[in-house]
């Protein structure tokens, strides 16, 4: 079995947003990146499928050529092998992105059995690009997937919904779309970290198209402007923070 | 005219959708459901939703900013290959349609430009309140397409035991700062005496110290309870985009500068493992000198 991951190189946020003075990206001058969280999951899942069921996994993502941390961050994760389409830098709408994705898909010498996205991306928040991709390719989709199982070509896929978890079967090849919580990510190892280095990566430099849902400017929302009613310092703040929950008529 | 997509999961969040898409002041606004006897087919309804959209020239489409709105107006999207903007705060109809959308789980606002018609939008969560006055607006149910690819062929329950983490009127949260799995005895007995949910922040469940399904985040729960108290969590927008919907939020943190702080109604400065065995402590003075 083939499984292919899809994922997005974004910031480590951390309590307080900063943008750029162009207000067209947050300022990470002083920040750290990752994969968004879902995706982690996604590629934990892709590791463990092919642990079990064997065959063979890649990584791919779409962006600037520093998202090669994260191709190899999910290599050292155990992934076999990374599709790196390379940006400027600049941002791509959820069509395009999905457009470019279909097209590395194609050119792949063997097709994926599943295709795994986060269910939204941590930045964006599209929530849409592999529902295009599914699209575009033909392909059942499944989203916010929290289990998946896969027996006799086709994937059970578990879905969270308020009081229970709702079931799809597909069959294979389909889209499956994770969320967190289907997993929880091994944390890579040094031997796992040094053999990333040497996996396989192919680069390729898709053309942007004009954007159908174009950013303008980011914003901050307004903050509450509240200011925090100080109840004390250590276990000597217990009788105020009782009486908090009195009046709040909690207790 | 606007289509409104009826999906009925969350009653709030569509009356929401339906309220917000009168106030884009384009002209009558229809809301559409789907009848399908053999349950949700994400592809199957939105193949009929963008059906009906197309013949009767609707020139926006807007679903609520639920699970389901997400998916079926992306596939809605897909088969009318025409740009879809998720989770909107405000729009102006024209060509193109200026809109607002939430990123980072609404710690970020964009402001966008779509190009396509009929233009396709979610409404972000609470982004308005429903007016109760559109509860009359008449809904026509559409008939299912047969032919779909995709739907739901079980429901399995899940029992819940104690208080759900989304529903709760207080929740008693730990984070980085409870330091282990067995630390978080303190936050479960200060929840217990406040009939309170325990949740988490993601720096906890990437540890294993708790489950996913305690994670308050914006890639956990949603919460909105009465009473909210943070112990130990610092206040990353990831957290922050879960807890938002807290009507009162409560910081124990020793960390004067934590930017929880600044979200905070009710701040105490502090180690938590010191703090909340007193807030317990005095809880049961209280009641017991009661």
């Amino acid at each position: 079995m083939n499984v292919l991951v899809c994922v997005k190189r974004v910031p480590l946020t951390g309590g307080k947003i900063v943008l750029t003075d162009d207000e067209r990206a947050i300022s990470t001058r002083h920040l750290g990146f990752t994969v968004s969280p879902h995706e982690e999951c996604g590629a934990e899942e892709a590791v463990r499928l092919i642990e079990q069921h064997g065959g063979s996994s890649t990584v791919l993502t779409l962006g600037p050529p520093e998202a090669e941390e994260q191709l190899r961050d999910m290599m050292a994760l155990g992934i076999d092998r990374a599709v790196h389409l390379v940006t400027d830098g600049e941002e791509w709408d959820p069509q395009a992105t999905a457009q470019a994705i279909v097209e590395a898909i194609q050119n792949e010498a063997e097709p994926p059995d599943l295709i795994l996205f986060g269910n939204e991306s941590a930045d964006a928040g599209n929530y849409q690009v592999a529902i295009r991709v599914a699209h575009k390719l033909g392909l059942p989709v499944v989203t916010g997937v929290k289990a998946i199982g896969k027996d006799d070509g086709h994937f059970r896929c578990e879905q969270e919904v308020p009081g229970g978890r709702d079931v799809y079967v597909v069959p294979a090849p389909a889209v499956v779309t994770v969320k967190e919580g289907l997993n929880l990510p091994r944390y890579p190892s040094v031997p796992g970290r040094l053999r990333a280095k040497r996996k396989p990566l192919d680069a390729a430099t898709p053309e942007r198209p004009a954007p159908k849902l174009e950013m303008v400017k980011l914003t901050l929302p307004p903050t509450s402007g509240k200011q925090a009613e100080v109840l004390g310092n250590g276990a000597g703040a217990a009788p105020a923070v009782v009486a908090v929950l009195n009046d709040l008529g909690l207790l | 005219m606007i289509l409104v997509f009826a999906d009925r999961t969350d009653d709030d969040l569509y009356r929401q959708a339906l309220t917000f898409a009168g106030t884009l002041g384009d002209g009558e606004v229809h809301a559409v459901g789907i009848d399908d006897p053999a349950g949700y087919s994400p592809d199957g309804w939105a193949t009929a939703l963008a059906d009906a959209a197309s013949q009767r020239g609707a020139t926006i489409v807007v679903g609520p900013g639920t699970e389901r709105g997400n998916e079926v107006l992306a596939h809605v999207a897909a088969i009318l290959d025409l740009p879809f903007a998720a989770n909107c705060t405000q729009a102006a109809p024209g060509a193109p349609l200026t809109l607002t959308r939430v990123r980072w789980g609404g710690s970020l606002l964009e402001e966008a430009r779509m190009h396509g018609s009929p233009a396709l939008l979610t409404v972000a969560p609470h982004a308005v309140a429903a007016d109760p006055a559109v509860a009359d607006t008449s809904l026509e149910l559409l008939p299912a397409k047969a032919d779909a690819r995709v739907r739901v062929s079980e429901r399995v329950e899940t029992a819940t035991a104690g208080v759900s983490l989304a529903d709760a009127d207080v929740v008693v949260s730990g984070g980085r700062g409870v330091g282990s799995a067995e630390g978080f005895a303190v936050i479960e007995e200060l929840a217990a005496l406040l009939g309170a949910a325990v949740g988490c922040s993601r720096a906890v469940t990437s540890a294993g110290w708790r489950p996913h399904t305690d994670q308050v985040g914006q890639t956990g729960t949603k919460i909105s309870p009465s009473l909210y108290v943070a112990c130990g969590i610092s206040g990353a927008t990831q957290h922050m985009a879960g807890c938002k919907g807290a009507k009162k939020l409560m910081a124990i943190n020793p960390d004067n500068e934590a930017s929880i702080f600044a979200s905070a109604d009710y701040a105490v400065y502090g180690d938590l493992h010191e703090v909340v065995p007193a807030i317990s402590a005095e809880i049961r003075r209280t009641r017991g000198g009661g």
